[in-house]
C-alpha cells in the first residue's frame, strides 16, 4: 500500500530515478552483485533447490534417477492416499504436533510473561542480575544435553524424582514407559529452556514503556499490582499478540531436537510424543520410505506456508512494523 | 518506593528465585553426578553433593580420549571456520541490501525473504545434500548447509541502514570500491551487531548435532554433540571400553550415569565457562533484534 502511494507521488521523478539507478548499476552496482553472489548461491542450493525438490512427493523415487529424473506416481496422489487413508501413525503425528505446539504456545507465553513482569518488580540489583543470568542459561545448551538432564531427573533407576519417591516410601514411576506423562514433561522442558529468552524479549518492551505512565499512576495512588495490571500488561499486548501469531504460523513445525533427543526417541512414547518432524525423519532415514516421508513433508510445507502468510497478514493489519514482510 | 517487605513482593522474589534454582539444578546435578561413585548412585540416586567425590568417570573417559579429542577437533574447526565464513557471507549480503540505489535490491530482498517463509522441508533438503551436492561424510557438510541465514542477513541489513549515507558518499568520492567501503567503514562501525551475530552463529555451530545426524556417518567425523548423543544411545561405547582391563576395574566403581555426566561437562564446559563473559551480548542482541524483511 505504502509503495503505491509513493509511486503515485513520485511519478514525474520516476524515470530520472530509474536512469540514475541504471548508471549506478553500471558504475559500481556490479561490485555489489558480486558481493551478493555467495549468499544467493547458498540460498539457492539449500533453500530453493529443496523447494523445487518438493515434487518428489508426486514421484516414484528412484535413487539412481534422482529427484527430478524419477518417474511420476500413478496416480499422482498415490503417496498422499497412503498417508491419509490408512495410516494412524501419520495422523497421530499431525495431531500431536498441533496439540503439543498449542500447549507450548499458551503455557510458554503465560510463564514467560509472568517471569518478565516479576523481573520488572525486583529492585535488588544483584538478585535481578543473578536470576536473569540463571534463567537465560538453559537457552545455551543443545537439546542433546537437555535430554541427559531429563533422563537424570526422570530416569527409572537413579533419577532424582524416583530416588525422592523411594525415600518418601512411594513406588517408582516409569516415566519412559508411560506416554501420558510426556506432554507435561515436554511442556516443562520447553518452558525451562525458553522462558529466560522470551522474558528478555518482554522485558525489552517493558523497559521501552514511558515512565511517566507509572509516575502518574503513583501520584494517583496506584499499587504495584495495579500498575502491572493496568499499565504494563496492556502495553505488552501488541508484543504478545505478534509473537503468538508468529508462533501459530510455525505450529506445524515441531522442534525436532526436543522431541528426538529429550524423549530418547522411545517407540513406547510415540503415541504422545511423535510429531511430524520425527515421523518424517524416521520414514526417511530408518524405514527408508521416501513416498510417505516426502508426502508428509509436502503436506507440512504447504500448510506451514499458508499459516505463515495468514498470520503475517494478521500481524500486518495489527501492527505494521512487527510483520515479517 | 517503600522498602517494606509486602506479601506480593515476597511472592515475586520467591517465584523468580525458585525458577532460577530450577534452571540451575540440572547443571549442578550433572556436575555432582559426574563425581559420584557407582555404589552411591545405586543407593541414593544422582546427587548434587556426593559424599565421596571421585574422578573415576573422567579417568575412564581420559583413557578412551581419542574419540573425544577428534570430536573436539571437528567441533572447533566447524565453529571457527563456519562462524567466520557465515559472518562474511551474511554481512556482505546485508550490506548489499542496505544500498538503496541498487536496481535489483527489491528482487534480492524478496529472494532472501522467501527462504524465511517457505521451506522444502527435510526430505528434499536431504536428497539435494546427498544426491546432488555429495555432502555425505564430508567435513563441509557440517558448515555449508547452515552458513547462510535470512535472519542474520536482515538483522545486519537493518543495522547497516542506520549508518549515515554521508559516510558512504564521502568514501565513494575518494574513489573507494564497494568492498573497501564494506570492510573499512561499515564493518568497523557495526561492532555491536557483529558481536551479537558472531556469538549466536558460533553457539549454533558448537551446539549443532542435526547436520551430523543427517549427513555424517563416520564416527571420527562427528561433532561433539553428536558424539555425546551416540555414546548415550549406544552402550557399544562402554562395551568397547570394557575390553581394556584398566577400564574393567574402573567400571566397577563408576556408573554409566557418571560417564554420561562427565561427558556433558566435557562437551558443554566451554560454553558454560564463557557464558558469564558473553551473556550481555546475547541479551543486547535480543533487545536490538527486531528483525523484519
Amino acid at each position: 500500500m505504502k509503495l503505491h502511494k509513493q509511486k503515485a507521488e513520485q511519478k514525474p521523478l520516476d524515470r530520472s530515478n530509474k536512469f540514475k539507478k541504471l548508471i549506478y548499476d553500471l558504475k559500481t552496482g556490479w561490485q555489489l552483485y558480486i558481493m551478493a553472489l555467495p549468499a544467493m548461491l547458498l540460498l539457492f542450493l539449500f533453500a530453493y533447490l529443496p523447494m523445487g525438490g518438493l515434487v518428489i512427493a508426486f514421484k516414484n523415487f528412484n535413487f539412481r534417477k534422482g529427484i527430478f529424473g524419477s518417474d511420476w506416481m500413478d496416480p499422482w496422489y498415490k503417496n498422499f492416499k497412503i498417508i491419509f487413508d490408512h495410516n494412524d501413525a501419520a495422523t497421530s503425528a499431525i495431531r500431536n504436533t498441533l496439540i503439543l505446539n498449542f500447549i507450548f504456545i499458551v503455557g510458554g507465553t503465560i510463564f514467560a510473561l509472568s517471569l518478565a513482569l516479576a523481573f520488572n518488580e525486583i529492585t535488588h540489583k544483584f538478585f535481578k542480575k543473578l536470576t536473569q543470568s540463571l534463567t537465560f542459561l538453559p537457552y545455551f545448551i543443545s537439546t542433546v544435553v537437555v535430554g541427559i538432564f531429563v533422563s537424570g531427573i526422570f530416569g527409572y533407576d537413579h533419577g532424582t524424582i524416583n530416588s525422592l519417591l523411594v525415600n518418601l516410601g512411594f513406588d517408582k514411576v516409569e516415566f519412559y514407559m508411560k506416554p501420558s506423562y510426556w506432554p507435561v514433561i515436554l511442556l516443562i522442558v520447553n518452558i525451562w529452556k525458553g522462558a529466560g529468552y522470551s522474558a528478555v524479549v518482554y522485558l525489552a518492551t517493558i523497559s521501552g514503556i514511558d515512565s511517566s505512565y507509572y509516575e502518574a499512576a503513583q501520584i494517583d495512588g496506584a499499587s504495584r499490582w495495579q500498575q502491572m495490571w493496568y499499565i504494563s500488561l496492556p502495553l505488552l499486548r501488541p508484543t504478545v499478540i505478534i509473537l503468538t501469531l508468529l508462533a501459530i504460523g510455525r505450529i506445524m513445525n515441531a522442534d525436532f531436537g526436543l522431541f528426538y533427543n529429550v524423549t530418547g526417541d522411545m517407540p513406547v512414547l510415540y503415541s504422545a510424543t511423535d510429531v511430524l518432524d520425527t515421523y518424517i525423519y524416521r520414514a526417511l532415514r530408518m524405514t527408508g520410505d521416501i513416498g510417505i516421508s516426502s508426502a508428509t513433508g509436502f503436506f507440512q510445507s504447504v500448510v506451514s506456508f499458508v499459516l505463515v502468510i495468514t498470520s503475517n497478514a494478521i500481524v500486518r493489519r495489527y501492527e505494521k512494523d512487527a510483520a515479517l514482510f | 518506593m517503600s522498602r517494606k517487605l509486602t506479601l506480593g513482593k515476597l511472592m515475586v522474589y520467591l517465584f523468580v528465585g525458585l525458577f532460577s534454582l530450577a534452571c540451575l539444578y540440572p547443571f549442578l546435578m550433572v556436575i555432582g553426578g559426574s563425581l559420584t561413585t557407582q555404589s552411591e548412585v545405586t543407593n541414593y540416586g544422582i546427587r548434587v553433593f556426593p559424599h565421596k567425590p571421585t574422578l573415576a568417570a573422567y579417568k575412564a573417559l581420559f583413557i578412551n580420549r581419542s574419540a573425544i579429542i577428534s570430536g573436539y577437533k571437528v567441533t572447533i574447526f566447524v565453529t571457527v571456520v563456519g562462524t567466520a565464513m557465515s559472518l562474511f557471507v551474511n554481512s556482505m549480503m546485508g550490506y548489499v541490501l542496505s544500498r538503496k540505489k541498487l536496481r535489483f535490491r527489491r528482487f534480492i530482498n524478496l529472494y532472501v525473504l522467501i527462504t524465511m517463509l517457505f521451506s522444502g522441508g527435510m526430505v528434499p533438503w536431504y536428497m539435494v545434500c546427498v544426491h546432488y551436492l555429495h555432502l555425505k561424510n564430508h567435513i563441509w557438510a557440517l558448515i555449508i548447509p547452515s552458513m547462510c541465514s535470512a535472519w542474520y542477513i536482515f538483522l545486519l541489513r537493518n543495522y547497516f541502514t542506520g549508518i549515515p549515507e554521508e559516510m558512504y558518499e564521502s568514501a565513494k568520492i575518494d574513489g573507494a570500491s564497494e568492498i573497501t567501503i564494506f570492510l573499512r567503514i561499515y564493518l568497523q562501525l557495526s561492532k555491536p551487531v557483529l558481536a551479537t551475530v558472531t556469538l549466536f552463529t558460533a553457539l549454533g555451530y558448537w551446539n549443532d548435532w542435526w547436520l551430523g545426524l543427517m549427513l555424517i556417518e563416520k564416527s571420527e567425523m562427528q561433532p561433539l554433540q553428536m558424539l555425546l548423543r551416540n555414546i548415550i544411545s549406544n552402550i557399544q561405547f562402554l562395551q568397547t571400553m570394557q575390553s581394556s582391563p584398566q577400564i574393567q576395574q574402573l567400571m566397577a566403581t563408576i556408573p554409566g550415569d557418571g560417564i554420561k555426566m562427565a561427558l556433558v561437562i566435557i562437551t558443554t564446559g566451554p560454553i558454560i565457562l564463557l557464558y558469564p563473559l558473553l551473556q550481555r551480548y546475547f541479551i543486547k542482541g535480543i533487545m536490538v533484534g527486531a528483525v523484519k524483511g
